[in-house]
């Protein structure tokens, strides 16, 4: 039958089903397929917090959503135009999300009563009124690829398992995307199986003639496209990026790198990536604990390796004391914290920005560090390089914070050319510095206020130093009033000289107001929101923070220029309380802690309440 | 350490800092620290490639005074820091130097997974039963009913062995000595320095100002010879007119008079028995007065090197040559725009 072809520029596709259902791993390739075809895209997985929850229910529920588009985009969506649910505790996990009109596409087949039952449906909400203001395709996915793998030699467990793939077939009919990188990646997969090879290529292909002739789907999609850079990309998540950028910082800077980690989710795949590059001579050490982690970072940079640790908010918390150690030590430490909701436990498996105080303050005495933030999963790449060549041009800890959303979202990466990474040598001491021939171990570097590093094993440069207040110069214990001022003073002056890029705005009009501010992941959700407030002929100008500590030198006179400053958080206020002390700016803060990113709509709407606030 | 360069002829002086030790007068540290200094130069290895590194204690002030490399870090984890130390710097002759709060306390568990990871680490624990630093409260390894400032009523805290746990722990090498006995102290850190892997050595260490007297039982001339049990490696445990028999009630060892047990029942000493139950057996024998105190090696067995392993793994993936970044940055599916 013949098909009418649509075009659109944008489209939201949600895959949701059991967590066996493979729902990561369909989102994964449907993702590479529209990579392939050239869309802008960003994606974000959600994964229930156990396990393995009992199948079938509300907890158990894992989805995958993928934005694609004709232009550049900066969130995976708001809202998706098109639900795959799998089975019903998938529906209603997720109808919610939905706006009216949305297309659903479900399994029928695992609509049986009892399944129902589980999640609290007296009726099926495929017979009653309920999906009534949605597009709905009730398709039986199971009991369709059972039948299409007739006659293949595989289990019936093994046939209904391919349903993913039916589905995954169905949706890349439906918006016409190229097929070869999934069929070459299930010879991949399965390459010690070939006739698991064969059945879930069977039903891929099942499910895309099943669009092609079923009565059901009449209209085929069609998103162009989009213009972006030229050059190689691939799809990147934020934890694989940070851990690429952890390995290229080892490469740029002829050192090794050296983790201590203990596993906590969303970090743990930092330490999983990193632990395959030892290629690189990158060491990993799964530690006993997360205090044991960062100490054998630091005994690592004490050595003159890149010493870094990978954790999340609890683990901060832990590490506390010896990033204040190494503060006094004056020796590199690169700490990531891919941020979590808390506290304690709170939701491991979803995002928040709540640990910005932490990173700033939460140590004892003084004790600055430099703070960092990506704002993209992508972005993590170049913020993991810039906070090596921090550490260990300036001898300092550096906290960079991830967040669960960037851990996990993906998008796409325009490969770097490798040979025009910054070039991030630095040099060892390797002898004496002082005229008559002695070794000071905190003789300052004047420009950028840091001592040297002098690695166990440089004769001549013996020295011993420690947690204990050192007299500025020759590190001898020291309990001299002034002298200790004078430390504190220059390791903080030491953190306010390293020089970070002015804060950029994006003001088109030059007539903005109002100035949305923002820094981490926030950036995408900003981005769009402020785009589609422009689009609409209003005036708002936005900028967002990379560097937290210090702070962009420009960032007072850019704070003074508008009438109003929102700071949207996904934390009670934190960035907006510094940015009040320090500037005596009354900034606005929009803050929501519900662990998910922000929608650009509800940034688009609350500015919109500020705009008109204005007159 | 092998080295095909000439052996270094360093001497005690070369390994005293400039800095002024801020011990009580008549501390145990002292002959400790003396000790070392004498003892280091025979080792051949330069003083830049020896690291001491030490958590937060009196006895943690150690590396201040030695002119090698050092780093008094902070309380209890130095087991740590050193552990990524050794292993990111094979070239290096690693020690630590820490209390009996320091590592059985707040840092127990780095110094139980150092132990059982086998790190190349020389571990010295000063153990004078009590916190010196924070002026004399109780300790892990205080005797049950300790009076002390935290303390009133006597502690409720049944002791730590550090010899039983480092056991525990599966240590591949076990050894207590006294901080008063230069000679055997002496033997024990090379004994330690010799092996490769974790050496665990417990020192009993007088605290003259809070815990005066502890281990007088053992150093004493006219209790000392009844009380020590002098391990020595082939040698059967005679001691006084007692020796260490098999305990025919259970698995342990005990302590009999001499003249009441044949000479082929008394205990040789052997300190490389694979098996940890004969070292720990040894462990139990003190009285809770010290009384039947071994001093010396409880346990020297290889096992694999920590340090050896990790880094093997990296020199294996190296050797079709280093990693290429830009072949890295492409793994899995990519595509062109032009
Ligand atoms: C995190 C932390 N908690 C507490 C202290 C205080 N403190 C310093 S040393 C010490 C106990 C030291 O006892 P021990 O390890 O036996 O060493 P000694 O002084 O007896 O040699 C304590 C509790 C500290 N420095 N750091
Ligand atoms: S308090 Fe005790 S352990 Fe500390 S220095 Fe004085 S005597 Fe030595
Ligand atoms: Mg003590």
């Amino acid at each position: 039958m013949t098909k009418q072809l649509q075009q659109l520029d944008r489209v939201v596709i949600r895959f949701a089903g059991d967590s066996g259902d493979g729902m990561q791993l369909t989102g994964d390739r449907f993702t590479s397929e529209t990579a392939q075809f050239g869309n802008d895209l960003s994606t974000l997985p959600n994964f229930p917090a156990e396990i393995r929850a009992p199948a079938g229910t509300l907890p158990g529920v894992s989805s995958f959503q993928v934005h694609f588009a004709s232009f550049d985009i900066l969130t995976p969506g708001d809202a998706p135009d098109v639900l795959v649910a799998m089975n019903p505790a998938a529906l209603k996990a997720n109808l919610g999300d939905l706006p009216p009109g949305a297309e659903i596409i479900v399994n029928t087949d695992e609509f049986s009563k009892r399944a129902l039952q589980k999640v609290g449906y007296a009726v099926s909400p495929l017979e009653d009124a309920s999906l009534a203001g949605y597009s709905v395709h009730p398709v039986p996915l199971t009991s369709l690829t059972v039948r299409a793998l007739e006659g293949h030699t595989i289990s019936k467990k093994d046939a209904e398992r391919a349903k993913n793939m039916f589905a995954l077939g169905l949706l890349s009919w439906l918006y016409h995307r190229p097929s070869e990188s999934t069929l070459a990646f299930l010879e991949r997969k399965f390459a010690s199986r070939p006739e698991l090879v064969a059945a879930n290529i069977a039903a891929f292909k099942a499910g895309w003639a099943f669009g092609e002739t079923t009565e059901d789907f009449t209209v085929q999609y069609e998103v162009k496209p989009a213009p972006m850079p030229k050059g190689d990309y691939r799809n990147i998540t934020g934890n694989v990026a940070l851990a690429y950028g952890l390995v290229a910082a080892g490469v740029r800077s002829e050192l090794p790198v050296f983790l201590g980690a203990y596993p906590i989710t969303p970090a743990s795949d930092i330490l999983h990536e990193l632990s395959k590059h030892k290629k690189f001579g990158v060491t990993t050490v799964q530690a006993e604990d997360e205090i044991a982690a960062i100490g054998l970072a630091l005994g690592a940079s004490y050595g003159g390796a890149i010493g870094v640790t990978t954790t999340s908010g609890p683990g901060v918390a832990l590490k506390g004391e010896t990033i204040s150690l190494a503060v006094a030590l004056e020796l590199p430490l690169v700490v990531v914290d891919v941020q979590r909701a808390g506290p304690s436990t709170g939701m491991p498996t979803k995002t928040e920005q709540a640990d910005l105080n932490m990173a700033l303050f939460g140590r004892h005495g003084e004790a600055p560090v430099a703070v960092i933030a990506p704002q993209s999963p992508a972005d993590c790449f170049m913020a993991a390089l810039e906070a090596v060549q921090i550490a260990i041009t300036y001898r300092t800890p550096v906290l960079l914070l991830s967040d669960g959303y960037l851990a996990n979202g993906s998008e796409p990466w325009l490969l770097p050319d490798v040979e025009a990474l910054p070039d991030l040598r630095v040099s060892f001491a390797t002898a004496p510095n002082t005229p008559d021939g002695r070794f000071l171990p905190y003789q300052r570097d004047p420009e950028t206020l840091a001592r040297p590093w002098a690695v166990p094993g440089t004769p001549g440069l013996e020295h011993r130093i420690g947690g204990i207040e050192k007299a500025d110069g020759t590190g001898d214990i020291s309990y001299d009033p002034d002298n200790h001022h004078h430390m504190v003073v220059t390791r903080q002056a030491k953190i306010d000289g390293i020089p970070v890029p002015d804060v950029a705005v994006d003001d088109p009009t030059g007539n903005a107001r109002v100035l949305v501010l923002g820094w981490g992941s926030t950036y995408g959700p900003i981005g769009a929101a402020c785009r589609a407030l422009r689009k609409r002929g209003l005036d708002v100008a936005s900028a967002h923070l990379r560097n937290l500590a210090p702070l962009p030198a420009n960032l007072g006179d850019v704070l003074a220029a508008y009438d109003t400053v929102i700071v949207p958080e996904m934390n009670m206020g934190q960035l907006a309380h510094v940015l009040r002390a320090r500037y005596l700016v009354d900034v606005v803060g929009y803050n929501k802690v519900r662990g998910l990113p922000f929608t650009s709509h509800e940034l688009e709407a609350e500015v919109e309440r500020v705009l008109n606030d204005q007159h | 350490m092998t080295s095909t360069e000439l052996p270094l002829r360093l001497t005690a002086k070369d390994f005293k800092s400039d800095q002024e030790v801020r011990w009580c007068p008549g501390c145990g540290d002292y002959a400790i620290l003396a000790a070392m200094q004498g003892f280091l130069p025979e080792l051949g290895i330069a003083c830049e490639n020896t690291v001491f590194v030490s958590g937060i204690g009196c006895s943690s002030r150690f590396p201040y005074y030695l002119s090698t490399y050092g780093l008094h870090s902070i309380h209890g984890r130095a087991p740590a820091i050193a552990t990524g130390l050794s292993v990111s710097r094979p070239d290096l002759s690693v020690w630590v130097v820490t209390g009996d709060g320091d590592a059985l306390s707040i840092g127990g568990n780095h110094l139980i997974h150092a132990l059982r990871r086998n790190v190349n680490l020389k571990i010295l624990l000063f153990n004078n039963r009590i916190y010196g630093l924070t002026k004399g409260q109780y300790s892990p390894t205080s005797e049950l009913g300790k009076v002390t400032k935290s303390t009133p009523a006597g502690s409720a805290d049944w002791p730590f062995n550090p010899i039983s746990l480092a056991l525990g722990a599966e240590a591949s090498f076990v050894a207590r000595t006294i901080d008063s006995d230069r000679k055997h102290l002496t033997s024990v850190l090379r004994a330690a320095a010799e092996h490769r892997g974790s050496a665990f050595v417990e020192i009993y260490q007088n605290c003259n100002i809070f815990n005066d007297g502890a281990f007088d039982i053992l150093k004493e001339p006219e209790t000392r010879d009844a009380a020590l049990i002098r391990l020595e490696h082939g040698q059967p445990l005679i001691f006084g007119d007692k020796c260490v028999v098999k305990d025919p009630r259970g698995f342990g060892l005990r302590v009999v008079p001499t003249d009441t047990v044949a000479a082929s029942e008394i205990i040789q000493h052997d300190e490389t028995v694979t098996e940890p139950a004969y070292a720990f057996a040894l462990s139990r024998l003190p009285e809770a007065d010290l009384s039947h105190t071994p001093i010396g090696v409880f346990r020297n067995v290889t096992r694999p090197v920590y340090d050896d392993m990790v880094r093997d793994q990296i020199t294996a993936a190296q050797t079709a040559g280093p990693g290429d970044l830009a072949a890295l940055l492409r793994t899995g599916d990519t595509w062109t725009l032009s």
